[in-house]
């Protein structure tokens, strides 16, 4: 195992940054986002977690397809470019890349999309192991060890110190290319073990540690989906929603896109851009809305999550208990809400 | 908060009422949620406390088609809105019942965050009885304290006041927690040049995600359909594109309301990002004092707002580059 | 920005006319031999009132660098009050333009009748030297109409 000071980061950015885009938590505003590195930017490597999830190093909320453009009478169109650049995402946490993980069923099952497989394979996550779980972490749930993480280089913060593993072959490439800033350290392993077993600690203690996925998963089929989708709780839950796309947008899960064209006035650009079941136009057709009301899309984001999801891929849950929506949903309704809504009134009322 | 529960249920037991909006007591310390109660076992999670900031006045739209009375607990700042929503005929003042909740100052998560606190397990000193002047916050890394001023929503820190502008009932006290000028921030930039007025705006709206949830948590934004919904209009809600985007839609969403805000400050408290949205909606608001008169909205049910009535000697638009 | 770029720069220019006052003052200038710079493009509308901000910003987004709107003067609305809230509604849009660092002078209002016709020449002409002299739209444009 390497490590490197602290104190010492930044110039571990600067090499990083010398031969890969690099994308890290940087404040601005108050808010910690993830963002592109630059010697100005305020990097808060510490925060626990940011505003925004980092899929969008991987999914942007916007990003152009091709566009058209018009002279005289001749019609032309350019795809836009696929990554082609490396790039590194510094500091993601054991949540966000199971979050990773769930885009990558969605995009790289056939057909593959080809701009977000082009950014996975230029990209390599630098995971950091969390320091300080809160209250609203529980990603425990879904069988996340947030004390260690997997990913291409896994890191910890023990004493001041930054721990660094490589697990892949690009992780290997990584270490290789900032060799010269970290120091050897077989004493470390020991001290990683430790830091290990107290998150584990703190995790135990957190709120949402008993929250039980019973009746959710790849299991709720045929009766049980029907009881499920048509429960009345749904009608009680959804009422305070706004109708907003704070849960979706923060989350590092949601992958339901739109794609739209945008007139320049000499042509068009076609871009997606993310969308939220929260929003009465998701999925429009010229029909119209196959859910019209408010209910129907609300229960859509969590069946979707805790059902439709798992089903489709092996039990696996796309909700990776990172707590983002628990925090910012701006009338406090979050799926942790609903979960426990149904295990206290098992679908019946 | 038991008188308040008492009389809640006194109401709907006697068919005043058919139904109560207030909040349901969340599973952590500090997420209480609007909710509806309609049964007496309903108000078992029946809370009210200094977390309860959410402007119960907008749900109204919704409750005043349904049959039957429906009891709605504002505080003080959120009576204005409910006026304001009078206004506009957007709410049915027969079809509401109004209990005129006291208020001591809301309470900002995020800004108890931002102090470090992390692992919050509960916080004594929020209950709305309590005349704490700090919070005592037990957390899984020790004990914290934090001032209850340093807490507070940025719109407590500019009050309105104590008073309800339309109740059918008060119960509880509230108090005036007032300490700051309300357009302070707003003079402050007033007072930059051009280029840090864009640098600043810039900065702050690079962080907006278009969750729209601004809008849709804005009691005076009550169109039926946005017109940043509508397919046919090619800057839609979602995308942002282009730094322009952000702008637009900010800069129509204050102007959407101008005249028709009451100052509640939902916008700034729901911003996921911590954007502070108010500073545009506050800067319509100081221009129509200047050159309209001083007009608070929703402080009575009026006929027309300034943006809606006109005088012929009004000030031509010039006047903002002689203002410089 | 240097000279030589200055001397390039082509302003494009938005003018929002009323349909019964200023409409017809741009057609006197016409007929009158009044010249005004041919940046201007003239968008005709019932009645100033009908211009909401949305206009004025989506000109700029889509490459605009200068609006301006005419209307029939204060009190000879064709509709009797529409310039009036119109006058309302652009204070406040103009006072929030320069509020966010829009340079001030990029948007203007200006009352011309169907006898001004050398009113609308003159504005026109200010307007246009206005512009040059502020240079390209850069803090409200759209960037993907830019190239």
């Amino acid at each position: 195992m390497y490590k490197i000071a602290m104190d010492n980061l930044s110039a571990l950015f600067q090499k990083i940054a010398e031969s890969n885009e690099l994308y890290l938590p940087i404040e601005n505003c108050g808010q910690v986002n993830y963002g592109v590195w630059s010697e100005d930017a305020d990097v808060n490597i510490e925060a626990l977690k940011t505003v925004k999830s980092p899929k969008d190093a991987f999914f942007p909320q916007s990003e152009n397809l091709y566009r058209c453009d018009k002279e005289e009478k001749k019609i032309s169109i350019t795809p836009a470019q696929l990554k082609d650049q490396n790039f590194v995402v510094f500091g993601m946490k054991a949540c966000d890349i199971q979050g990773v993980e769930v885009l990558d069923k969605v995009f790289l099952s056939d057909p593959v999309d080809t701009f977000y497989a082009a950014r996975r394979e230029h990209g390599t996550i630098v995971a950091l192991a969390c320091n300080e779980p809160e209250e609203t972490c529980f990603c425990k749930v879904f069988g996340i060890d947030c004390s260690d993480p997997k990913a291409d280089v896994a890191t910890w913060i023990v004493d001041g110190e930054l721990c660094w593993k490589a697990l892949t072959e690009k992780g290997e490439a990584l270490t290789d290319a900032v060799k010269d800033l970290l120091t050897d350290d077989s004493a470390a392993d020991a001290k990683v073990e430790e830091k290990k077993a107290e998150i584990k600690d703190i995790v135990e203690k957190l709120p949402y540690m008993g929250l039980s996925l019973e009746g959710w998963g790849s299991e709720v089929v045929d009766e049980k989906f029907d009881e499920r989708f048509n429960s009345p709780v749904w009608n009680d839950l959804y009422k305070p929603c706004l109708a907003c796309g704070t849960c979706t947008f923060v989350c590092p899960t949601c992958q339901c896109y739109d794609i739209k064209d945008y007139d320049t006035g000499h042509g068009v650009e076609r871009y997606r851009c993310w969308d939220s079941c929260m929003y009465s136009d998701f999925t429009m057709m010229a029909h119209g809305n196959n859910r019209n009301s408010q209910m129907q899309r609300f229960r859509q984001r969590f069946m979707h999550k805790l059902v439709y999801y798992p089903i489709n891929n092996d039990g696996m849950y796309s909700c990776v208990g990172c707590g983002r929506c628990v925090e910012k949903c701006p009338q406090s309704l979050n799926i942790v809400k609903v979960i426990k809504a149904f295990e206290n009134q098992g679908g019946e009322k | 908060m038991q008188e308040l529960i008492a009389r809640a249920k006194e109401l709907l037991a006697d068919g005043t009422v058919a139904r109560v909006i207030g909040w349901k007591a969340g599973d952590l310390p500090y997420n209480p949620e609007p909710a509806y109660f309609e049964k007496e076992e309903d108000f078992d999670d029946f809370v009210y406390n200094s977390f309860c900031g959410a402007n119960l006045s907008k749900l109204m739209i919704e409750a005043c088609k349904l049959e039957g009375k429906t009891l709605v607990c504002l505080k003080p700042c959120d009576t204005y809105s409910f006026n304001q929503l009078l206004t506009e005929h957007r709410v049915d003042r027969d079809k509401a019942y109004i209990i005129g909740v006291g208020c001591k100052g809301k309470l900002d998560i995020e800004r108890i965050k931002k102090q470090g606190i992390k692992g919050i397990k509960s916080i004594k000193g929020a209950e709305i009885t309590d005349d704490a002047e700090t919070l005592t916050i037990d957390t899984l890394y020790g004990e914290k304290t934090c001032a209850f001023k340093d807490a507070m929503l940025e719109r407590c820190h500019v009050c309105k006041g104590k008073e309800h502008k339309i109740y059918d009932e008060i119960i509880g006290e509230s108090k005036d927690t007032k300490d700051a000028e309300r357009f302070a921030e707003v003079e402050k930039i007033e007072a930059m040049s051009p280029e840090e007025k864009f640098a600043f705006f810039q900065k702050e709206l690079s962080k907006c995600i278009r969750c729209n949830a601004c809008r849709n948590a804005c009691p005076a934004c009550s169109c039926r359909k946005c017109v940043f919904d509508s397919t046919k209009f090619d800057s839609q809600q979602k995308a942002n594109v282009d730094s322009f985007e952000e702008k637009m839609f900010h800069i129509i969403r204050a102007f959407h309301v101008a005249g028709r805000c009451t100052d509640c400050g939902e916008c700034s408290r729901v911003c996921p990002q911590g954007i502070p949205l108010h500073l545009f909606n506050r800067k319509f608001i100081k221009d129509i004092d200047e050159l309209y008169g001083e007009y608070q909205a929703g402080e009575e049910v009026v006929e027309r707002g300034p943006l809606t009535s006109y005088t012929f000697e009004d000030a031509e638009p010039g006047i903002v580059a002689e203002r410089g | 920005m240097s000279i030589e770029a200055n001397e390039e720069f082509k302003p494009k220019i938005v003018a929002f006319c009323c349909n019964w006052c200023s409409y017809a003052g741009a057609d006197l200038a016409g007929s009158s031999r009044l010249g005004y710079p041919a940046d201007v493009k003239i968008i005709r509308v019932p009645c100033s009132c009908r211009v909401n901000p949305m206009f004025i910003l989506r000109a700029f987004e889509k490459g605009a660098d200068g609006v301006i709107l005419c209307g029939c003067h204060p009190g000879d609305c064709h509709y009797s009050t529409g310039n009036f809230y119109a006058r309302r509604r652009m204070t406040m849009l103009f006072s929030m333009l320069d509020y966010i660092g829009v340079e001030n002078g990029r948007t203007r209002v200006e009352w011309v009748s169907a006898a001004e016709g050398v009113k609308f020449s003159t504005t026109m002409n200010e307007f246009v030297e206005k512009i040059h002299s502020l240079g390209k739209n850069v803090r409200l444009g759209d960037l993907r109409c830019r190239n």
